[in-house]
This record gives C-alpha cells, sequence and structure tokens, in this order.
C-alpha cells in the first residue's frame, strides 16, 4: 500500500510486536507508515524503526543500542526472512517482525 | 580543602518508605511510625530487572527507577508522585553514536545537589556517568569522563570488570558545592572532580589493589561502596574489594580501618551504610572472600558489623538473624539507613529477604521474604 501527499511518498508496513514491547504500542501488531526517497524504493528496516519510535517514542532504543546495531537477544524477521541489517529492504506485503527471543531465568 | 561539616537533622516521626529494586521488578515496603509493622505493596516493572530506585530528598514524591529486561535495552522510568504512576525518559543514558560504546544497564541513580532542582547524575555499566538537567526526562554523558582519552586506561575494557559487568557507582555530590564530586567505579577505583565533570583526577592512594600485578596502582583498583560519613562530607568511608577504608579530607591518602575486623570474619563485602548524623558511625556487612568469594555471610551465620569511633573498632550485631546455614548475600546498593533517631538499618540479600532494624542494629527483623534476587534498597522520607 502506497500513498502520496502533498510532500512525501510513503508506505504502510505491518509490524509485530512481542510482549515485552506492548506497553509501548498496546497491540500485537502496528501499521506503521514511512516515507519513502522515492516510489520505487521499498522501505527499510532502519526506517520502519524509526518511523515506529516517532509513533511509540522510546520503543527504538529498546531494541536498538546507540550504535545502531540489534540487541544480543533480539530478532528481527522480514517476513520469514531473519535479519540482524537495518539497511534490509522491506517487500510490498511483508511484515517486520520483531521478537524477544527467550533468554535469561 | 577542609570545609565546614553540615547539620543533618533527624527524619521526622512518621512512616517510613523502603524502595526494593529486584532482578524481577520494584517493590515498596511501608512501616507505621514506629517501624515495627510493615506493608508490601508491589511489584511495579514485574520481569524489570530494576538495578536502583531511590527518592528525590529535593522533591520527595520524584521517584527515577533504572530498569531493564533480559530482551531489551535500558531505559529510566519517573515518577512524581511517589511512585504511583510512571513515564519513561525520552531519552535515556546512551553513549556517543560512533563511539562504539553501548549502555547495557544504568547501575546507579544520584538525585543532584540541593541548588539544581532537576539535575540528575546516572552511573552505568559499563562505566559511564550521565547527567540530567530535567528530572531524568533526556540525558546527556559528562563528556570530561565518557569521552576522557585516560578512560579506558582507568577503567580496563568494556568486558572488563564484575561478573555483572563493570559498573560506575557511588556518584557523591558534595553537599557544599555542586562542582565537586568523588565516583567510584568497579574497575577503575575513586575518583573526583571540582569542575562538574570536567577534569576527573584518582583518589586511591592507601587502597590495596592486591588482584593486580602492581598492588598499589594509582587507578585500577575495585571500590564496592562509597559513602560521605554522615554530616561530615570531609570524610568518606569505602567497603572496597580489598578490605574498608576511610579517607579524612584534606588528605588523599585512605586509611585501612578493615584490619580491625575479626580475623575469622575478615573485611570483605560489598555494602556500607552511614549514620546520618554521627560520622564516626558506620555499619558493614562482611562476606567470605576466601579460596573462589563465595561471598556468602561467613560460616553461614550472618552479621552486620558496627563501628562508633571511625573504624577503629567494631561491634558484632545479629540479634534477630538465624545463628547457622544462613548464606546471605547482600550487594552493594542493597544496605542503607534511614535519618531517624535512633537511625533504622535496612538491607536486602539476593534470596529477597529485607531486614530491618529500628535500633541501629542491636536487633533486625525480616520485614519481607520471598522476594526475587534484591539489587537495592533505598528509603523515601517523603
Amino acid at each position: 500500500m502506497t500513498a502520496r501527499t502533498s510532500h512525501e511518498v510513503a508506505t504502510v508496513v505491518r509490524v509485530r510486536i512481542p510482549s515485552p514491547l506492548r506497553s509501548y504500542t498496546g497491540a500485537a501488531e502496528v501499521g506503521v507508515a514511512v516515507p519513502l526517497l522515492a516510489p520505487e524504493l521499498p522501505p527499510t528496516v532502519g526506517g520502519v524503526l524509526a518511523s515506529l519510535d516517532l509513533n511509540y517514542p522510546g520503543i527504538r532504543f529498546r531494541i536498538i543500542d546507540e550504535q545502531g546495531r540489534v540487541r544480543p537477544h533480539v530478532k528481527l524477521f522480514v517476513g520469514l526472512e531473519a535479519t540482524r541489517d537495518l539497511r534490509s529492504e522491506i517487500p510490498s506485503g511483508a511484515t517486520l517482525m520483531i521478537v524477544a527471543a527467550l533468554s535469561g531465568g | 580543602m577542609a570545609r565546614s561539616t553540615v547539620a543533618v537533622r533527624s527524619a521526622p516521626l512518621r512512616k517510613t518508605r523502603v524502595l526494593v529494586s529486584t532482578r524481577k521488578g520494584l517493590w515498596t515496603l511501608t512501616s507505621d511510625v514506629a517501624r515495627n509493622g510493615w506493608q508490601l505493596a508491589g511489584p511495579q516493572f514485574l520481569g524489570h530487572i530494576v538495578h536502583h530506585s531511590i527518592a528525590d530528598p529535593r522533591e520527595p514524591k520524584r521517584f527515577l527507577a533504572a530498569a531493564r529486561t533480559g530482551h531489551l535495552g535500558p531505559t529510566i522510568f519517573r515518577s512524581a508522585d511517589g511512585g504511583r504512576t510512571w513515564k519513561e525518559a525520552t531519552r535515556p543514558p546512551a553513549f556517543a553514536e560512533g563511539s562504539g560504546r553501548v549502555v547495557d544497564h544504568t547501575f546507579w541513580l544520584t538525585p543532584g545537589h540541593s541548588t539544581e532542582p532537576g539535575v540528575w547524575y546516572a552511573g552505568t555499566s559499563p562505566q559511564g556517568l550521565f547527567r540530567s538537567t530535567d528530572g531524568g526526562a533526556t540525558w546527556e554523558g559528562v563528556a570530561g569522563f565518557n569521552a576522557n582519552p585516560n578512560r579506558k586506561a582507568w577503567c580496563g575494557g568494556d568486558q572488563d570488570g564484575t561478573p555483572d559487568g563493570p559498573k560506575l557507582h557511588s556518584i557523591l555530590i558534595d553537599p557544599r558545592d555542586p562542582a565537586h564530586m568523588y565516583i567510584g567505579m568497579s574497575s577503575g577505583g575513586v575518583f573526583e572532580t571540582q569542575d562538574a565533570g570536567a577534569q576527573w583526577r584518582p583518589l586511591n592512594k592507601g587502597v590495596r589493589a592486591d588482584f593486580l600485578p602492581d598492588p598499589a596502582p594509582e587507578y585500577g583498583h575495585d571500590p564496592h561502596c562509597v559513602r560521605f560519613a554522615g554530616g561530615n562530607p570531609d570524610r568518606l568511608y569505602q567497603q572496597n574489594h580489598c578490605g574498608i577504608y576511610r579517607l579524612d579530607r584534606p588528605s588523599d591518602t585512605w586509611q585501612e580501618i578493615g584490619a580491625s575486623m575479626p580475623k575469622a570474619v575478615g573485611s570483605v563485602g560489598l555494602p556500607l551504610a552511614v549514620h546520618a548524623r554521627d560520622p564516626e558511625t558506620l555499619w558493614v556487612l562482611p562476606m567470605d572472600g576466601t579460596t573462589v568469594w563465595p561471598r556468602t555471610s561467613p560460616g553461614g551465620r550472618p552479621a552486620v558489623y558496627r563501628s562508633r569511633d571511625g573504624g577503629k573498632t567494631w561491634k558484632r550485631q545479629d540479634q534477630g538473624f538465624p545463628k547457622a546455614q544462613a548464606w546471605w548475600t547482600v550487594k552493594r546498593q542493597a544496605m542503607t539507613s534511614d535519618a531517624r533517631d535512633p537511625a533504622g538499618i535496612y538491607f536486602g540479600t539476593t534470596s529477597g529477604e529485607v531486614w530491618a532494624s529500628r535500633d541501629e542494629g542491636r536487633s533486625f527483623r525480616c520485614i519481607a521474604r520471598h522476594l526475587p534476587h534484591v539489587y537495592a534498597v533505598e528509603v523515601a522520607q517523603g
């Protein structure tokens, strides 16, 4: 889904939210409007997370550290593919899934 | 540098609140006026690792809590209503982009000087120092420390240090001068600034570091807990990995005061508490530092040791404690005192018990049990 506004092109990406982060979103899945540099360029994981943080301030820092790396016990999936690269592109219709991996006792 | 002491009045007769930060959330204990009956409330932040929570003496209903979870990055929660509701910091402590460093967790919180409302300091793991000027909503690194070219030499690498990660703790602000501060680091040692953090110098003379090739280095020590003596900020007490120490400014050489502890008990421990008004009185909680360092009550017989003469002599205080088979570990932030007269002493164990004395340690009672691993215990006077 893409939408053109007077200022920019945006697309909406569905993001699945793990329970530890639902205090921010209040929902297990949210749609995030992501501005695109050009209509033919798909959104990236980093772009989606930046937009997610605009809607739910603070959520990105719980997932991504200050050096731009995915935190050790967090996993990201674009569709069925795991990625730790914020430059990964999200194809049209794919979901970004955030997983807080099981760890600790 | 010798300056006047500061007057500290005893706290008024009213309920006492104790904030208990644990590996699985935050609980609050509230007493009656006599500090006899206690009520436990909580949890808040269930499942969050709460390393420290503390009330602001300048604004008693303002609480800050440092939290993270096993999965997610660190953050700070703020309450303006005595802990009933909380808001998350909009910019928690984080190292500068491009520095390569990552805050694993905020370990220590210190309210700022009485003349600087809204100012707070935070110490992190690995060692970093952060300052907020808006009551903990946003945080900036103290560049004089975090970007100091000597920092790595002082602290070692971010993977070095204690099993729970290297830490910056014991942020002490001189009540007479907001620019004069001390910090403790495990590892790194004690450091002092006279200019609000722009420049730092090590302050470790006289402190052993017998785990290093040079047992008397300038820095690299392992202070576990450093506190101002009550009513006299020209005196500091330190529970160190290598014993118990006292520093009387303007001297810059610590005196070892743990040598007078009973040899069978030793002077190894993590926390240290002081009397709010008597600079000669302090309490330590010894733990076993032999062989592989169990850090449990020596012989399974827990005791607090109190000195009333600045560490020259010590008295065992164990009335109310189990007499055998009690293998307590008490972390460095998990023992404190209140400002009442007589003083109350409070500590929490890693086995989830909270113990209290309302008579300066002459007797203790267990006021909570079955909690998670206790990380920090603080009195909220509000």
